[in-house]
């Protein structure tokens, strides 16, 4: 499946815009997606291994914190994830 | 979706100039009389007048919305006027607020505007938003985006069309609606500071404030007419690289602590904290454990022949613009290209203005070199303090 990459995360996954990884579940593609590019992995858990707050992960269109599985949900090749972080900029 | 203007309150009229002017809204049958009507009792404060300001303004004040509240407090800059298209060349150095207000006056005398030429606090948001229908964010930094975002909840949910940008990409939404969600259902907590690049440290595209403040705009007038599907509990994300546009599901989160069922945030708090930002000491000369070294400083030990190796940390792109010949090496690569540094000399990391600097030497320290230190105000303080010909960007 694919794992679309923000713009202010893409530097740590040599630039790529998406991810390809194999999964059969929302938390084992988060899983391949650091083992590939673990500079990310501190980006997106805390120390504690919890998804940060300011990330937000979508499976298509829904937010996994509101799927009833959640990161257990399972997902297939057609399926798509979003890292959608916080971004501030408009004003200066 | 319900109109906000009272429909029982007498609306304001039109004289013949005013249906001249809105001719083609007053023929959509969409807007008609009594939308342009209900545009003209409306009162929206936008919170900013840079980048996604602008453009919102612009077409606030062309659409007839009757009161226009601006907050601003920056003057403006030459690096500006790449996007922020209601300041001309002949404003720089002008406030914003006093350029914007002009542009906007001339281009529709009928709206009337009002000059919050003041930082958005806690200890004043509460106090300009509540004479406001709806409220639009065009801020640039997270604790405002906080500030904004929970003033309109405690002030009884007055609509906040949101925008935010980022390089190419865009977001934007409308938040803090009565049965929507709010900000911070979606984001509970900002990310560290220095995490996420400002649009100073990470690039804008022109446009993008443009396309992002249009969307903005439009979101205000429907929420205004009472027309059409707003962004409400949508996220639509914008990327102009790619010009993709896509849209995510938001909901209303229970457990959210200003708009939950049991919130905890019931007045504004101090949002510098709350983003982990704290009032620097000035002039610094540690931080975080690093020696912070000024330009002047750094000029003066190297006219004297010191030992200090000057390493320079931004981005190819940004090397090209302007270098003081100092070696490069980009930030993302230094963990792979620590071998072509001696962790005997003294190291000075610069960079634009010495956030990326500091995370470098903050690394180098972790790294095991023990004699780092940060160049304060990057090659931008390098070139106002030491070699003005050099140029800023």
């Amino acid at each position: 499946m694919k794992i679309f990459i923000p713009t202010p995360l893409r530097a740590y996954v040599d630039k790529q815009d998406a991810v390809q990884v194999n999964a059969q579940t929302v938390g084992q593609a988060l899983d391949a997606l650091t083992v590939q590019h673990p500079d990310l992995k501190k980006h997106l858990y805390s120390d504690e291994g919890k998804l940060r707050a300011f990330v937000n992960v979508y499976l298509n269109d829904e937010d996994v914190r509101y799927l009833p599985e959640k990161e257990a949900t399972t997902v297939t090749e057609a399926d798509s994830l979003s890292i959608i972080p916080s971004i501030a900029g408009g004003w200066d | 979706m319900p109109a906000l203007t009272e429909e029982t309150a007498a609306l304001p009229q039109l004289d013949n100039a005013e249906i001249a002017r809105y001719s083609r809204h007053l023929i959509l049958p969409e807007v008609g009389l009594e939308g342009q009507q209900k545009l003209k009792a409306a009162k929206v404060l936008c919170v900013g007048t840079g980048g996604l300001g602008a453009p919102l303004t612009y077409y606030l004040a062309a659409a007839g919305i009757g009161t226009l509240g601006l907050v601003d407090f920056d003057v403006v800059d030459e690096s500006n006027l790449q996007r922020q298209i209601i300041h001309s060349t002949n404003d720089v150095g002008r406030p914003k607020i006093d350029s914007a207000a002009e542009k906007l006056k001339a281009l529709n005398p009928y709206v009337n505007i009002v000059k919050h030429e003041t930082m958005l606090t806690s200890a004043n948001a509460l106090e300009i938003i509540k004479d406001y229908d709806i409220v639009a964010d065009g801020t640039d930094n997270f604790p405002t985006r906080y500030l904004v975002n929970d003033a309109c909840v405690l002030s009884g949910n007055k609509p906040n069309a949101y925008a935010s940008i980022f390089r190419f990409e865009g977001q934007a939404s409308v938040f803090a609606t009565e049965d929507g969600p709010c900000y911070r259902c979606l984001y509970p907590e900002p990310p560290p500071p220095g995490l996420v690049p400002s649009c100073a440290e990470g690039g804008v595209l022109g446009i993008l404030p443009g396309l992002l403040g249009v969307v903005q705009a439009t979101e205000v007038i429907k929420l205004i007419l009472g027309k059409g599907d707003s962004l409400v509990g949508r996220l639509l994300l914008v990327d102009s690289l790619n010009m993709k546009f896509r849209e995510l599901k938001l909901r209303k989160n229970p457990d959210c602590p200003v708009c939950g069922t049991h919130p905890t945030v019931t007045k504004l708090i101090d949002y510098q904290q709350f983003c982990g930002i704290f009032p620097e000491e000035k002039p610094a000369a540690m931080q975080n454990g690093i020696p912070q070294i000024t330009p002047v400083e750094l000029k003066r030990r190297l006219d004297a022949g010191e030992d200090v190796f000057v390493l320079d940390v931004r981005e190819p792109h940004e090397y090209q613009i302007v270098n003081i010949g100092a070696p490069l090496i980009p930030l993302g690569d230094l963990p792979n290209r620590l071998n072509e540094l001696d962790p005997n000399r003294e190291i000075v990391i610069h960079c634009k203005t010495g956030g990326r600097s500091q995370r470098a030497a903050e690394f180098l320290q972790k790294s095991g070199f023990k004699n780092v230190a940060n160049l304060a105000g990057g090659i931008t303080g390098w070139a106002t303090d030491v070699d003005p010909k050099l140029p800023k960007y």
